[in-house]
């Protein structure tokens, strides 16, 4: 199950939110984020990314 | 590319492109990796470096120099500026650079010196055996391939997964990442000979904005942000603000983002049969979140050790450890002492922050390192000796010339 929504259109691929990602649960692959089934959706992405380009599903 | 290399290297960053560089001078058999299709795109950094140290490293070359800089200015909350220049014959101690096209030609210099270069190639996870890192596992073009390596060396940036993979924890808290936001901008009017700093809590919780002049009419403006402060409002949202209320007219022609690690020195950064190297390895500064000269020092190191553990047909953690030992000994000491500043600097509120700056009037700086402010905010404030104690006894044990 995706558990957080990555906007492809707003993010500028930096990988910060990889850096933050307690379980490795995130991989910048080139020009987008990947996210595996490990997300635990904690939010810790969403809180970093410096354009907001993370949402984490309810 | 074949399916043995004596060093594989992840990552055609500074740090990796040295690694890469150093070990293939040595003789060594290197593949340099990168996931991107364009080495040193997209930029995410402000492209500050020291000129001294860049020199050692590689020759100067214009096509990646965009500005030379003699000081800095630094902004405290209530606008009271501080000005740091260098008073050396022949001018500039710092340069802002072109990282797209210096990255490029650092990997280029790895390319001269022997090692294979690929990009659009991505690590995908380590190949180990008997407890020892023996390759990687990377996709390029989608297609799959095993590579197999006497050594690894991760410089994957502080997305940094080689580390995890093998069992080193370098995962990030959100008070250990400025989150950054950055744009190239026409018609700022800056003059381009100094470097600009903005601090206070309101434009930048725990970090600062930074003006850079990249030649011409052009300038790096960017802010970082305590990921720990960010959520509500993320580094673009203050970016926007500042740039709204200063510069309104002036033009962005590009948008740059990007975390820095300022969580200090990792615990480990070898394993038997990898070292960890740059970002990955948490070498950017906790303090002024550079990182080129401190990856490409720790690059020149593990190509260097690479080279001696091979000689010695032993890649374990007991021949690797002369690389830790190497960078925690130069770039990892000035590292500790960045922390111990930026533990303090992040508590600071913005009425603090313009004491100090007032208690800094009438100072006259001839220097734009760190050290030096540190100093002269010592002897102006003796609550903040206190605080940075740790800070100074460090110090003097290193400066001999400090208390001069």
């Amino acid at each position: 199950m995706v558990t957080i929504n990555v906007n492809k259109l707003k993010c500028g691929y930096c990988g910060a939110c990889v850096g933050v990602c307690p379980v490795g649960a995130l991989e910048l692959v080139e020009t987008w984020i990947e996210v595996n089934a490990t997300c635990t959706s904690c939010g810790m992405c969403a809180k970093i990314c410096p354009v907001g380009a993370i949402e984490v599903k309810k | 590319m074949k399916s043995e290399y004596d060093v594989v290297v992840i990552g055609a960053g500074p740090a990796g492109s040295v690694a890469a560089k150093t070990a293939a001078q040595k003789g060594l058999d290197v593949l340099l990796i990168e996931k991107r299709q364009e080495i040193g795109d997209p930029v995410r950094c402000a492209e500050g470096v020291s000129k001294a140290w860049l020199k050692k490293h590689i020759d100067l070359d214009e096509r990646w120099i965009c500005a030379d800089v003699k000081g800095s200015r630094i902004y405290s909350p209530d606008g009271t500026m501080i000005e740091m220049a260098e008073e050396i014959s022949g001018g500039e101690v710092g340069y802002v650079l072109e990282r797209k096209i210096f990255d490029r030609a650092l990997a280029f210099e790895s390319a001269k010196a022997g090692a294979e270069v690929m990009v659009k190639t991505r690590a995908t996870g380590l190949i180990i055996k008997n407890g020892f890192v023996q390759g990687v596992k990377i996709s390029h073009l989608g297609e799959k391939h095993d590579i197999h390596a006497k050594l690894v060396i991760g410089a994957d940036g502080v997305e940094s997964k080689v580390g995890r993979w093998a069992g080193i924890d370098t995962s990030l808290k959100p008070s250990d990442i400025e989150t950054c936001a950055q744009y190239l901008m026409s018609g700022t009017g800056i003059d381009q000979e100094y470097c600009y700093f903005y601090l206070g809590n309101e434009i930048a919780p725990a970090g600062y904005i930074w003006i850079f002049p990249k030649g011409g009419d052009l300038a790096n403006v960017g802010i970082g942000i305590l990921g720990s402060k960010s959520g509500s409002k993320h580094a673009i949202d203050y970016l926007n603000e500042f740039v709204d209320e200063k510069y309104p007219d002036a033009k962005i022609l590009e948008i740059d983002v990007g975390g820095v690690p300022v969580s200090g020195s990792v615990e480990k950064t070898i394993t038997n049969g990898l070292m960890l190297v740059g970002d990955a390895a948490r070498h950017s500064d906790p303090i002024t979140g550079g990182g080129i000269i401190n990856a490409m020092e720790a690059g020149k190191y593990a190509g260097e050790v690479a080279y001696n553990a091979i000689s010695k047909g032993d890649v374990s953690t007991k021949t690797l450890k002369e690389y830790e030992d190497k960078w925690r000994s130069t770039v990892g000491y000035e590292i500790d002492n960045s922390l111990i500043v930026k533990d303090t600097f992040i508590k600071f509120t913005d009425k603090e922050l313009n004491s100090l700056a007032h208690s800094l009037k009438g100072v006259d700086f001839n220097s734009m390192s760190l050290i030096d402010l540190l100093y002269a905010l010592f002897r102006a404030n003796k609550k903040l000796l206190w605080d940075l104690r740790s800070l100074f006894k460090n110090v003097v044990k290193y400066e001999i010339d400090f208390e001069h």
